[in-house]
């Protein structure tokens, strides 16, 4: 089967450093893929390439939305790879604070939306059915990820655990068949962490793939299909949770994590 | 409340402002007997003065500080903001809104020529104000060449007029696509850049087009400018001068009433969410599959848009206008009026404006402290309310059916 997203030899340098160092990564339709490895490994600057804020230096990013044609994302802005229909999340939350969390969650639908300044400003029926639109499935999405109760309140005045299931709800709203987490889990206590577990699973069953960057091994290890490692910009292992939970390399990059305890 | 350091701290600002002070309010000298002249109870004036300021400010300080602690333990709830209040109620707002409506339908016929004359200066900044509220206040594109646009607008109307005979009302939209075309030309450029590198630029550009116009006499007339324009007509009746400035008023309170119409449907919009998330958070909204230059662009040009048609009344207003009424100072009140009212609030903008614009016309006996005065408000809000008079609230949205 073809992958959704194929990324051929990846290589961003900063300078002279280099980030990425040709990496390859693959991901199916509806499948969860890991990408884990330690801090400054270059995780997110793999995401940052992959939705057009860096430029890569080097290497091929395809994308084959489905039932679509496969289309190069390198060169692409950034709202043009999510119009693909490629969302993702922060490692550091990057809300909108001062906005509502409906209101968060509404901006995400600003491009399946077409109304212009015409229409805000006379509001012709058509831009009022669009409003309501927005409206109505910004909530569902809440509701699914089981924010609805805080709809109005002020994004920055919520929980950090809800935080970040506002930043997946905002991604959701995009229309993604792909969506990319940075680190989901970070901060968050354990029962938040198995809350969040569920919350991703369900999202795959709705039929999206998801890659994952993440700390937590135990919740890579229960949810990924796929795991790939990187280690100073290179990869070090790709498999099933299985075979990484045993790859010598892999242990050795994380000397002394709990790799093993998952 | 006040500890020992804080009457040190005290005592040490109000010999660092003697200091400063010194050379101009205590020496003065007498060039004609060669002596000097030292008025050491300007001193003590000054001495004094600042030492009371600083307590004063450390005590309210030390309030705020104390409050927000017990508000962080819980002990106190967080007050709500009284304009929130106002709004919250239509049982107290809407008197308010009519008598507020009434006073101004019946402003021309209570008071005298002069004072309808400041009247509509003022509330041309008003639509000023919420035009550039749309760059700043919502957008949070810091603009400091406002005044351009505006100048845009005012030559667009004095020179169609003079060379075309064109009336007030076929330049009025004129001024304003002029103003949106001058907006998107100068916007494509300068809008990748950020914060104060936009200021900056944006600066120069007001700078540059007031030079234009004082330079370039064969086309603008100069620094001497343009005179006798047009008042504008109304279906054609002669009107006597107290009567067109009554008719100049009238067509301003619209002109308010309109902006106040765009500006909140805009605001209220898909557009308007994407400018205000533009400025929470230019990645994520650029993750959220929002195009960061087209936003911006439609931001700046329709701020531009505003200012070209207060431009345009601005001309028609005066009868006269030359370059000297587009300086760098007309685009800091402008800022002014947005930062004091509050960034994004429709009525913080306007009663910023009117503040702004009426209180020095009022306080003319005080003239030579005006400027004094202005910065001293200024540098007071930006203390104690950095968020202006009248602070934004984000739209809530109920829906049929439920939030559970
Ligand atoms: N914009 C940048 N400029 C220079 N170096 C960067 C930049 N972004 C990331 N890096 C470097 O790339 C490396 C990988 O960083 P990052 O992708 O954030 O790691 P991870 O997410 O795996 O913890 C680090 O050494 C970091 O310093
Ligand atoms: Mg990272």
């Amino acid at each position: 089967m073809q992958p959704i997203l194929n990324v051929q030899n990846l290589t961003m340098d900063f300078g002279g450093i280099r980030a990425l160092d040709h990496l390859s990564l693959q991901v199916h339709s509806g499948e969860i893929v890991a990408l884990i490895g330690p801090n400054g490994a270059g995780k997110t600057t793999f995401f940052n390439c992959i939705t057009g804020i860096y430029k890569p230096t080097k290497g091929d990013l395809l994308l084959t939305p489905p039932g679509k044609k496969t289309k190069k994302l390198n060169g692409l802005k950034p709202n043009k790879v999510t119009e693909q229909g490629l969302a993702r999340t922060f490692q550091n939350i990057r809300l909108f604070p001062n906005m509502t969390v409906l209101e968060n969650v509404m901006i995400g639908r600003h491009c399946r939306t077409r109304s212009k300044i015409f229409g805000a400003i006379f509001r012709p029926p058509g831009t009022r059915r669009e409003e309501e639109e927005i409206i109505q499935d910004s909530l569902d999405i809440l509701k699914k990820i089981g924010l609805a109760q805080l709809a109005n309140e002020y994004a920055k005045n919520l929980p950090y655990g809800a935080q970040r299931r506002l930043e997946i709800a905002r991604a959701l709203a995009t229309n993604p068949f792909m969506l990319l987490l940075d680190e989901p889990a970070a901060g968050m206590n354990p029962q938040e962490t198995l809350e969040l577990d569920e919350l991703i699973t369900t999202i795959r069953d709705d039929g999206l793939a998801i890659l994952l960057i993440e700390h937590d091994m135990k919740l890579v290890m229960n949810i990924s299909d796929s795991i790939f490692v990187v280690d100073y910009g290179k990869k070090i292992a790709e498999g099933s949770p299985e075979e990484i939970a045993k790859n010598p390399a892999v242990i050795k990059a994380y000397l002394g994590e709990e790799i093993e305890h998952a | 409340m006040l500890s020992f350091k804080d009457i040190r701290q005290g005592l040490l600002v109000a010999l660092w402002f003697i200091f400063l002070t010194f050379p101009l309010l205590v020496i003065k000298i007498n060039p004609i007997e060669n002596s000097v002249n030292w008025r050491w109870l300007n001193m003590v004036y000054v001495g004094s003065f600042s030492f009371l300021i600083y307590l004063i400010t450390r005590m309210v300080m030390a309030r705020k500080l104390e409050r927000q602690k017990k508000i962080k333990l819980g002990l106190v709830k967080e007050k709500v903001a009284w304009s929130i209040k106002l709004f919250s109620q239509p049982r107290l707002y809407l008197p308010l809104l009519a008598a507020v409506a009434v006073f101004f339908l019946l402003f021309p016929g209570l008071f005298s020529t002069y004072q309808v004359n400041i009247m509509i200066t003022a509330l041309m900044y008003v639509v000023l104000g919420l035009g550039l509220n749309i760059v700043v206040g919502v957008a949070g594109l810091l603009d400091l060449g406002y005044v351009a646009f505006y100048a845009v607008g005012a030559y667009t109307y004095a020179l169609l007029n003079m060379h075309f005979g064109l009336g007030f009302w076929t330049v009025l939209p004129i001024g304003g696509v002029l103003g949106a075309i001058f907006g998107i030309l100068l916007g494509i450029p300068v809008l990748r850049l950020r914060g104060d590198y936009l200021a900056i630029v944006t600066l120069g550009f007001g700078e540059i087009i007031r030079l234009i116009l004082e330079n370039w006499s064969s086309f603008s007339h100069g620094p001497s400018g343009i005179s006798n324009i047009s008042r504008p007509g109304f279906f054609g009746i002669e009107l006597s001068l107290e009567m067109s400035i009554v008719y100049m008023y009238y067509l301003t309170v619209l002109m308010v009433l309109f902006t106040i119409f765009v500006v909140n449907r805009l605001q209220d919009s898909r557009i308007g969410r994407a400018w205000f998330a533009l400025k929470e958070d230019e990645i994520a909204c650029q993750a959220m599959g929002i195009d960061k230059m087209k936003t911006k662009l439609t931001a700046f040009s329709l701020g531009a848009t505003w200012a070209g048609m207060a431009g345009v009344m601005f001309a028609a207003k005066t009868t006269f206008i030359n370059p000297a009424s587009f300086t760098f100072l007309e685009s800091a009140i402008i800022l002014c009026i947005v930062v004091l009212g509050g960034m994004g609030s429709i009525v913080g903008v306007i009663v910023g404006a009117l503040v702004l614009i009426l209180m020095p016309e009022y306080l003319r006996a005080f003239s030579d402290y005006r400027m004094l005065a202005f910065g001293a408000i200024l540098v007071v809000m930006m203390i104690f309310r950095p968020q202006g008079i009248i602070a934004t609230l984000r739209r809530t949205y109920t829906v049929k059916g439920d939030l559970e």
